[in-house]
């Protein structure tokens, strides 16, 4: 039996193989797209630039305090900032050029100041922004929050127009009906504490002395780290690309292994391949392990390509990065047969399949990570054999995790390559049509 | 030996097949002949192992096919009505792999391959990518890659559909070669004319049932007319006339069609001579004679009432 097995495996790999279609669609197109992705997701390094998010302003008040929010804004590195009319602004965002729009009204700056120990009179800052980036839109927001708050308040302590505003706002919480005696008490304290530490400084900066800065600052300072496989090792963006797009195509594949027994079938072959004295396990076999050996071919040489040219590595365990490899192209040649078993006409099949794989790729996380999605799908994606695959191939590459990690997605994998076999057995139409 | 008893084979109401018995010895070719849809490739289909039959069986030397892998299937050798081939390899591929289907490596491999093709006249082309062959040699080839395990019964489904006459003789030379090899050949066809060419016995097939099994003499003498003979004459024939001949015990029929007289017989040796001398005799002499064979389309008609190509 093992020439009939040997003739049936060979037969596959030399139609794949010959076929320059397949060969391009499954190797160079999981390479540049991946590439692409990679790029776009952080690169190598993670050192790819990223794009600033464009932001008009609208400073109708041009005031020292809304100039130095523009200015602070400008000096953002995750901001574009554009100084803009208000007719313009609108347009702008309207035709897409610019993500969100402020506009700082006339008065800004004062009124800011005097809302800062009042509930009367807040100004109102205006946005116009694009609807297809609201999460954009929520970022300019926190932005432009920790910007005001730290420009009004040094204003207060110890600005230009400082002084006149703390003296404001005293004489109008002490002529305020709204706030009870005790609570005017209290912020007529902290103001004429504001007043007493303004003139101070004042005095000083005649006399020529050191100058105390004042106003609120952001309170923490931020140190970064991506936490990889190793203090030394940084995040490949490449790895995550590489092994997502490989599934993909791997996939694909699968779907041609199906297609190509329905092919068989519509040909004639399959009476041919029938009539010869071969058992019906041996015919699937020879189908699922060329289909494996493909796989496994497509792997090595998209992981190749990425180790030379993007330096992706298999930091964690190879023994386990084989092992996943392995069991996906188990289980990818198995969903072929499944195609195969229940597809009805190689079109008809071709358009189902396509669909299926796609879903299974999307939920697989293999476009974009998991964990963007809402947390009931992340739960509905635990039940996708392409999580798994995409999950052990990060474990083994940039996590740089051990064996361990990968005998989760092994197990899971090798169960739906199980699965889709026994399903695809049962319902295969093994007669040939008379 | 081939025998095939009783067969049915039904898919839901439709019954494909209905009790189809026939048997084929060693050396014989038996002409399935039938409309399409009338259960012909069902028939053979099941007598290659590819179908089950619901009921009935197929022996081969007596025995029955046990499985997928009984070595009896060796003796089968299918040559099924698509071009089942893989247009992307060589001739030499394609028939490798078959051969190697049977088990067959190394030497016995070459040699099956260069018979086949030589037979088929092919071993110039073995190289090429058979897309790249012409629908004729396709043919051709589909036919060797069936010979390759050496089996002693053919079934051949339509082997001919889509060629051109030129290939369709080459391929009628080949199998003209193998039957004279003793080979069993089971030929399906709608083709009246091949089976004529071809076939020692006849099985016709009609919705899944043999409406007959005989030998085409045999089949011939089913019909009250075997063939037509067609007498010019110097003059046009009169009512006169007619009705002397139709009274000859000779003569089954007699029209006329302008100088010429169509006069059906049942047995051209022996009715012939007599009715040509009654003609001389009676004053009509003849100037061109000609004999229209009845056919295998005449057959059909005559045993269902319908046209064979029109079923």
């Amino acid at each position: 039996m093992i020439t009939p097995l040997m003739a049936l495996i060979r037969r596959d790999l030399r139609l794949f193989f010959s076929d320059q279609r397949s060969v391009l669609m499954s190797f160079l197109a999981p390479i540049v797209i991946a590439s692409f992705f990679g790029y776009v997701f952080g690169g190598s390094g993670g050192k790819t630039e990223t794009s600033k998010i464009p932001v008009l302003i609208v400073d109708q008040d041009g005031s020292d305090i809304s100039r130095q929010i523009t200015s602070g804004l400008t000096a953002d590195k995750n901001l574009g900032v554009k100084v803009v009319s208000a007719e313009a602004a609108k347009e702008l965002v309207r035709k897409g050029k610019a993500t969100v729009a402020i506009l700082l009204p006339k008065e800004f700056g004062a009124n800011a100041a005097k809302a800062l120990f009042s509930s009367d009179e807040k100004p109102e800052i205006g946005f116009f922004y694009d609807p297809s980036h609201r999460m954009e839109m929520g970022m300019v927001q926190g932005i432009l929050t920790g910007q005001v708050m730290q420009t009004v308040s040094k204003e207060m302590f110890g600005g230009p127009s400082g002084q006149k505003m703390v003296s404001d706002a005293l004489a109008r919480v002490e002529q305020s009906q709204g706030l009870d005696k005790a609570s005017k008490s209290t912020i007529s304290d902290l103001l004429r504490s504001v007043e007493k530490f303004n003139n101070e400084n004042a005095k000083a900066k005649v006399d020529g002395k050191p100058v105390s800065s004042g106003g609120f600052t952001t309170p923490y300072e931020v140190r970064e780290e991506a936490v990889t496989s190793g203090t030394s090792v940084e995040y490949n963006g490449y790895a995550h690309s590489f092994g997502g797009m490989g599934i993909q195509f791997i996939l694909f594949m699968g779907i041609d292994v199906g297609i190509g027994v329905l092919l068989q079938r519509q040909r004639g072959l399959w009476k041919r391949l029938r009539a010869a004295p071969i058992s019906k396990t041996l015919l699937l076999s020879a189908r699922v392990i060329s289909a494996a050996i493909i796989a496994l071919v497509i792997l090595t040489v998209i992981f190749t390509f990425a180790r030379i040219v993007f330096g992706v590595r298999i930091e964690g365990s190879m023994v386990g990065f084989v092992g996943i490899c392995l069991a996906f192209s188990l289980m990818t040649a198995t969903f072929g047969l499944l195609i195969a078993a229940l597809g009805k006409t190689p079109e008809a099949a071709r358009g189902l399949s396509v669909f299926v794989t796609l879903l299974l790729v999307m939920l697989g996380g293999a476009w974009v990570p998991a964990f963007i999605f809402p947390q009931w799908l992340q739960t509905v994606t635990k039940f996708v054999p392409t999580r798994w695959a995409m999950d052990g191939l990060d474990a083994m590459t940039w996590r740089g995790l051990g064996v361990d990690a990968a005998l989760g997605p092994i197990a899971v994998l090798l169960g739906f390559a199980l699965l889709f076999g026994a399903v695809a057995v049962n319902q295969f139409r093994w007669e040939a049509e008379g | 030996m081939l025998q095939v008893n009783s067969l049915k084979k039904s898919y839901g109401a439709l019954q494909a097949v209905d009790g189809v018995t026939f048997c084929a010895s060693d050396g014989e070719t038996i002409g399935l002949l039938g409309p399409n849809g009338a259960g012909k490739t069902t028939t053979v289909s099941i007598i290659a192992g590819l179908l089950s039959p619901t009921s009935g069986e197929v022996l081969i030397d007596g025995r029955p096919l046990a499985g997928d892998t009984d070595p009896v299937k060796r003796k089968i050798g299918l040559v099924p009505q698509d071009l089942a081939l893989y247009d992307e390899m060589s001739a030499l591929d394609n028939l490798s792999f078959f051969g190697a289907l049977y088990d067959l490596s190394g030497a016995p491999l070459t040699r099956a391959i260069a018979e086949a093709l030589d037979l088929v006249g092919l071993a110039d082309r073995a190289k090429d990518k058979v897309g790249t062959f012409s629908g004729g040699m396709k043919r051709r080839l589909n036919l060797a890659a069936a010979l390759l395990h050496d089996p002693q019964i053919l079934l051949l489904d339509e082997p001919t559909v889509g060629v051109d006459p030129q290939s369709r003789n080459a391929i009628f030379d080949n199998l003209e070669v193998l039957k004279s090899r003793g080979k069993t050949l089971i030929y399906t066809t709608h083709y009246m004319e091949e089976a004529e060419r071809l076939c020692d016995r006849l099985v016709i097939i009609d919705h899944g049932k043999v409406i007959a099994d005989d030998t085409l003499p045999n089949l011939y003498q089913l019909l009250p007319v075997t063939n037509v003979l067609a007498i010019e004459l110097a003059d046009p024939p009169d009512a006169q006339l007619l009705q002397g001949l139709t009274a000859l015990p000779q003569v089954k029929t007699a029209e006329a069609q302008g100088r010429v007289l169509k006069i059906g017989i049942g047995h051209l040796s022996e009715d012939t001579p007599a009715i040509l001398q009654w003609l001389v005799m009676e004053g009509h002499p003849y100037t061109h004679l000609a004999n229209e064979r009845a056919s295998l389309e005449t057959v059909f008609l005559n045993l269902t009432g319908r046209s064979l190509r029109d079923s």
